[in-house]
Parts: structure tokens; C-alpha cells; sequence
């Protein structure tokens, strides 16, 4: 019997071996080809762990010598243009989003529930239904290559994704708080500002990473509307130099390395929160 | 979900009406941002879709009518396009829907390492889509890629492959990175499902003599059934319009081979310079999610059936 339980034991172990091996080996292999130099990258047979591991690529994006071609130069710029476009969506998206939360989870009125229906519709529409129109008006109001087009147009899925997942956490705080707090004289404002956003600490920290990851992973419109260094986010920045100039591939490797730490670092910081937010939102795919 | 509290007591009917003041005010900027960025372009982009619209500084709109449509519809790369595009979603999301499924179980079964293997998860998820593409492009290089490597020291192959140029192989490789990327959420989803599914059951069936795979699809199976249509809907819509691993991994080729719908009507709209059938097939695409999301808002809405 005791032999039995160690067998199961360890057949399932052995099951989520090639799990592991199908989750690590693309980016332990990515992480190990952006510490090679070129050289080594094209060796056959294939070298899994560089002979001669070098920062280089890394040094040459953060500190450009003359020496490094253009690639890994645009790239730091582009780099703090996913930062700031990021973090302004995250932070209007949590301001806006949280007064329409609460409003939908807490104040019954008449078209209450529509409104809430017509957000979840709204998030599922694809940027691409979306973008001849903005691209036309954009355009026209010459703010192509401006990072404000982004921030805006970034709302079009993330908002509606930001009110979705607040009002799920909304939701939970106890109304009897609320219900003392407006006996005590406090206004619907007062008792979201004072009452519920306070016991939601978790909920927004949940969303604004949430939103914060979308804006981080955004390609398509980012693709449309930015070109230049003024504007252009890091997927961008990683697209234009694939295949197009195939000059510094263990560079552009450093690049997809930086591009993806902080996303993953986040989601790894705030683990107890992805699983919850994934099924309230259910959204991100 | 979202629901109302419509059984607390009834408050005074003055009350209620600045209630429902303070709620607009409230949604007012959420709604103005929305009609801005979302609800006027959808319609735009339908009025748009009867215009013959080529790009260019003296081109002029004129009425075509349903002409788009009737172009798009009499186009055989319009179908070859569908097809690919429903291959993608079809073989895409069902690999990851069973493959995420049995982890989800395999967790739940807490195998030794089984927190690992929920931390690890994470992380295909949290990496960017298009670092996704670009690393699984790289692990397929002609020249320089892990796939090739591998292969070559378990003597499979004898000399390097140029992968992406196989006309059958390149769309199987793109399913194969997307995958990678977006499976783990459906593990997730999945697994926390099956964590808050009550013991007793199982309990009692295996008590009744039903062996562990007859427990799982008897049992569990079906209590995950919404769970399993939430996964299936988001993915699925997801999915239906892909673009930008297939941007990186392929560009679309090698001759059209892995082009979808969404690649067709941006090509439509910014490369060929025939806005009046990118918008036609934009709306398709709107069509097709808006009847994706009433589904999908029919599940959500009728917890109390189904769970």
C-alpha cells in the first residue's frame, strides 16, 4: 500500500517534467543566447550555454558607446516610452475606473445593469474594429508619433477591463461599513474615497498591474500610431528589428530578455492576485 | 460578479434620485472616454465599410454600397483567409484547453513540486506577446535556432531546416508559441476552478468503486463546465484575431500561408490603401466577437443554473 502511494507519487512527478521542460527551455535559451556574442549564437553544433558569457549586450543598451550600432540605442528610448505610457494608463485608468465601480456595484438606478453589459461588450471588440477611425482622426489632429495617442487609444481596452475587475473587488467589501459610514453622514464620495478604496488596497494594487501588463504587452496600435523614437513602444522597437536588420540578433536578445523582466518580475511579486484576477476579469487571455 | 444590492431596504424616494444623480456623475467620464475611443469608431468604421476609401491626399470617398461586402465575399483569399483564421482558433485553443486542463489537474493531484509548477506558469503568461514571438522566431532561425540544435543532437535531423519557410509547417509553429504563451492562463483558470470544487463527491464516488479517470470525467469535468466555457469564450474570441505573433513569427508568409483575418484587414486598411474593405472586414470581425461576448454574457449572468 505505502508502495503504491510512493509509485503515483512519483509517476505524476515525472508528468510535470516535460511541463517544466516546455516552460523553461525557451527562455532559459533566450536568457543564455542574449549573454553570447554573435560568434558563439552561429556556432554549429549549438553552444546551450555560452563558453564566454558577456553583459555586453546589455551594457550596450543602457550604456551606448559609439561602437554599438544604432539598434540597442533606440532601444533604451523606447524602453522609457513603455514606461511612461504605461504607468499614465495604469493611473488615469485607476481614477476614472474606480468612480464608475463603484457607482455599478453600489448605486442601483435605471440603466444600471445595460451600462454594465455594454462594458463587458466593449472590452471584447478588437483594437482593429476600432483603428481606421482614430487613425484617420489622429492624423488629422497630427498626433502620430505623440505618446498622448497611445494613452487614449489605450483606453479602449483597458478601461472597461479596470472597471470590470474593481467592481468584482468592490463587490466584496461589507455594505454594513458602508451603511454605518452614510449614517454617520458621509457622502457617496466620502464613502468611496474613505471607505472603499482604502479596504480595496489589494483589488486596485491587483488591477493596476493588470492594466499595467496590457499597456506593457500593447502591439497593434502601437504598431499604427508610433513610428518614431518620440513615441515607439519596446514591442515596436523589438518588431522593427527583427528580420529587417538581422545585424545584432544576440543584442535584440538582451532586448526581448529587458522587455520581458518587468512584466514577469510583477506578475511574480503580486502571484496571489493573478489567479483572483484572472477569474473576475477573465479577460486578458 | 457585478450585481446589485436591489434587496437592501428601500431608502426614500428623494434619496434614490440623488442616488442615481451621483451615479451618472460618477460614470460620466468612464462613458465619455468609452464613446470616444470605442463606440464612435465601431460606428464610424461601419459607415466607412459602404465607401470605396482609397488612401491618399486627392483621393475622394464614394458610395459603393454593400460593394465591399459583396467584393469581400466573391474574394477567394477572403476564404482561404477564414479558413486559416479558424484553423489557428480551432487547433489553438483546443491544444490549450486539453493540455490545460490535464495540468490543471496534475496540480490539483499535487504531484512533489506542484506549487513550483503553479509559480512557473506565470511566467509564459507575464512574457509579452511579442517577446513571445520573437523568441520562438529565433528558437525556429535557419541558422542559429534552439529547434535546430536540439534536433541535431538527438541525430533527427542531418543539416539545419529553414522551419518558416515550410508552407505546412509555418502555422503549426506559430500555434506552437501561442500556446506556449496563453495556455498557462487556462491552467490557472482551471485549477482554481477545481480547487473550489467540493471533496465530498469525490469522496463518495470513490467510496462507490469509480477509478480516478472515471472520477474526473463523471465528476469534476462537468462542475467545471462553466469555468471551462469562460476559458473556451475569452480564448476563442482571443484567438479569432490574432495578429501580432503572426506579424512577428511570419509576416504572414511564407506566401500567404499563415495570413489571418486580422492581418488581411490591416494590410486591407494601411499597406494596399482600401480603408472602404479594411472596414468591411473590421466589422466582421466586430460581428463575430459581439456574438461571442452575448454568449459569453449569457453564461456570466445565469451562475445560479449552472453551478
Amino acid at each position: 500500500m505505502h508502495n503504491r502511494k510512493f509509485l503515483r507519487k512519483l509517476l505524476l512527478f515525472l508528468l510535470t517534467i516535460p511541463i517544466f521542460f516546455f516552460i523553461y527551455f525557451p527562455v532559459l535559451w533566450l536568457f543564455s543566447a542574449s549573454l553570447s556574442t554573435q560568434v558563439e549564437l552561429f556556432s554549429v553544433p549549438i553552444h546551450w550555454f555560452p563558453q564566454h558569457p558577456t553583459f555586453q549586450n546589455y551594457l550596450d543598451i543602457f550604456f551606448p558607446s559609439q561602437a554599438a550600432s544604432s539598434v540597442p540605442q533606440t532601444y533604451a528610448v523606447s524602453l522609457l516610452n513603455s514606461i511612461k505610457i504605461a504607468s499614465a494608463v495604469t493611473v488615469i485608468c485607476i481614477l476614472v475606473g474606480s468612480l464608475s465601480a463603484y457607482a455599478l456595484v453600489r448605486i442601483p438606478f435605471r440603466f444600471n445593469r445595460s451600462i454594465q453589459l455594454g462594458i463587458l461588450a466593449t472590452r471584447m471588440i478588437p483594437e482593429v474594429s476600432l483603428v481606421l477611425p482614430l487613425f484617420i482622426i489622429a492624423s488629422g489632429l497630427h498626433l502620430i508619433n505623440k505618446p498622448i495617442v497611445l494613452i487614449v487609444t489605450y483606453m479602449s481596452f483597458a478601461l472597461p477591463y479596470a472597471i470590470w475587475l474593481m467592481a468584482a473587488y468592490f463587490q466584496t467589501v461589507p455594505i454594513e461599513l458602508e451603511d454605518a459610514a452614510r449614517l454617520d453622514g458621509c457622502s457617496r464620495l466620502g464613502i468611496l474615497f474613505r471607505v472603499v478604496m482604502p479596504i480595496s488596497v489589494p483589488g486596485l494594487v491587483s488591477t493596476a498591474m493588470f492594466v499595467f501588463l496590457l499597456a506593457w504587452d500593447e502591439f497593434f496600435y502601437a504598431l499604427i500610431f508610433t513610428s518614431t523614437l518620440a513615441a515607439k513602444t519596446v514591442p515596436v522597437a523589438i518588431a522593427e528589428f527583427i528580420g529587417r536588420y538581422v545585424v545584432n540578433v544576440n543584442g535584440m536578445m538582451a532586448g526581448g530578455i529587458l522587455a520581458a523582466v518587468p512584466p514577469v518580475l510583477v506578475a511574480l511579486i503580486f502571484q496571489r492576485y493573478i489567479v483572483s484576477g484572472m477569474t473576475a476579469g477573465a479577460v486578458k487571455g | 460578479m457585478v450585481t446589485n444590492s436591489a434587496s437592501r431596504p428601500k431608502r426614500k424616494f428623494s434619496l434614490r434620485q440623488q442616488d442615481a444623480r451621483t451615479a451618472w456623475l460618477l460614470l460620466v467620464p468612464s462613458l465619455l472616454v468609452m464613446l470616444g475611443v470605442t463606440i464612435w469608431p465601431v460606428i464610424s468604421t461601419f459607415i466607412l465599410s459602404f465607401f470605396n476609401a482609397p488612401t491618399g491626399i486627392h483621393q475622394v470617398r464614394t458610395f459603393v454600397g454593400l460593394g465591399n461586402y459583396l467584393n469581400m465575399l466573391q474574394d477567394q483569399t477572403f476564404w482561404e483567409t477564414i479558413g486559416r483564421t479558424l484553423y489557428f482558433t480551432v487547433v489553438s485553443v483546443g491544444l490549450e484547453l486539453a493540455i490545460g486542463l490535464a495540468i490543471a489537474q496534475l496540480i490539483h493531484s499535487h504531484p512533489w513540486g506542484w506549487q513550483f509548477l503553479r509559480f512557473s506558469l506565470i511566467i509564459p503568461w507575464a512574457v509579452p506577446t511579442i517577446v513571445n514571438g520573437a523568441m520562438w522566431r529565433w528558437i525556429y532561425s535557419a541558422d542559429f535556432g534552439a529547434l535546430n540544435g536540439l534536433l541535431m543532437q538527438l541525430g533527427l535531423i542531418k543539416h539545419y531546416v529553414a522551419w518558416l519557410t515550410l508552407p505546412n509547417m509555418a502555422m503549426n509553429l506559430v500555434i506552437v508559441a501561442d500556446i506556449w504563451h496563453t495556455m498557462p492562463f487556462v491552467a490557472l483558470v482551471l485549477q482554481a476552478a477545481l480547487a473550489t470544487l467540493p471533496e465530498d463527491l469525490d469522496e463518495a464516488a470513490a467510496v462507490d468503486g469509480a477509478n480516478a479517470w472515471q472520477r474526473f470525467w463523471k465528476i469534476r469535468v462537468p462542475l467545471l463546465r462553466p469555468a471551462i466555457l469562460v476559458a473556451l469564450i475569452v480564448r476563442t474570441v482571443d484567438a479569432f484575431r490574432v495578429f501580432d505573433i503572426v506579424y512577428i513569427i511570419t509576416s504572414a508568409g511564407p506566401a500567404y500561408k499563415t495570413l489571418t483575418i486580422t492581418y488581411l484587414t490591416y494590410l486591407n486598411s494601411f499597406s494596399f490603401g482600401k480603408q472602404g474593405t479594411g472596414a468591411a472586414l473590421s466589422f466582421l470581425i466586430s460581428a463575430f466577437t459581439i456574438l461571442m461576448a452575448f454568449l459569453y454574457i449569457r453564461l456570466l449572468y445565469r451562475p445560479e443554473e449552472t453551478q
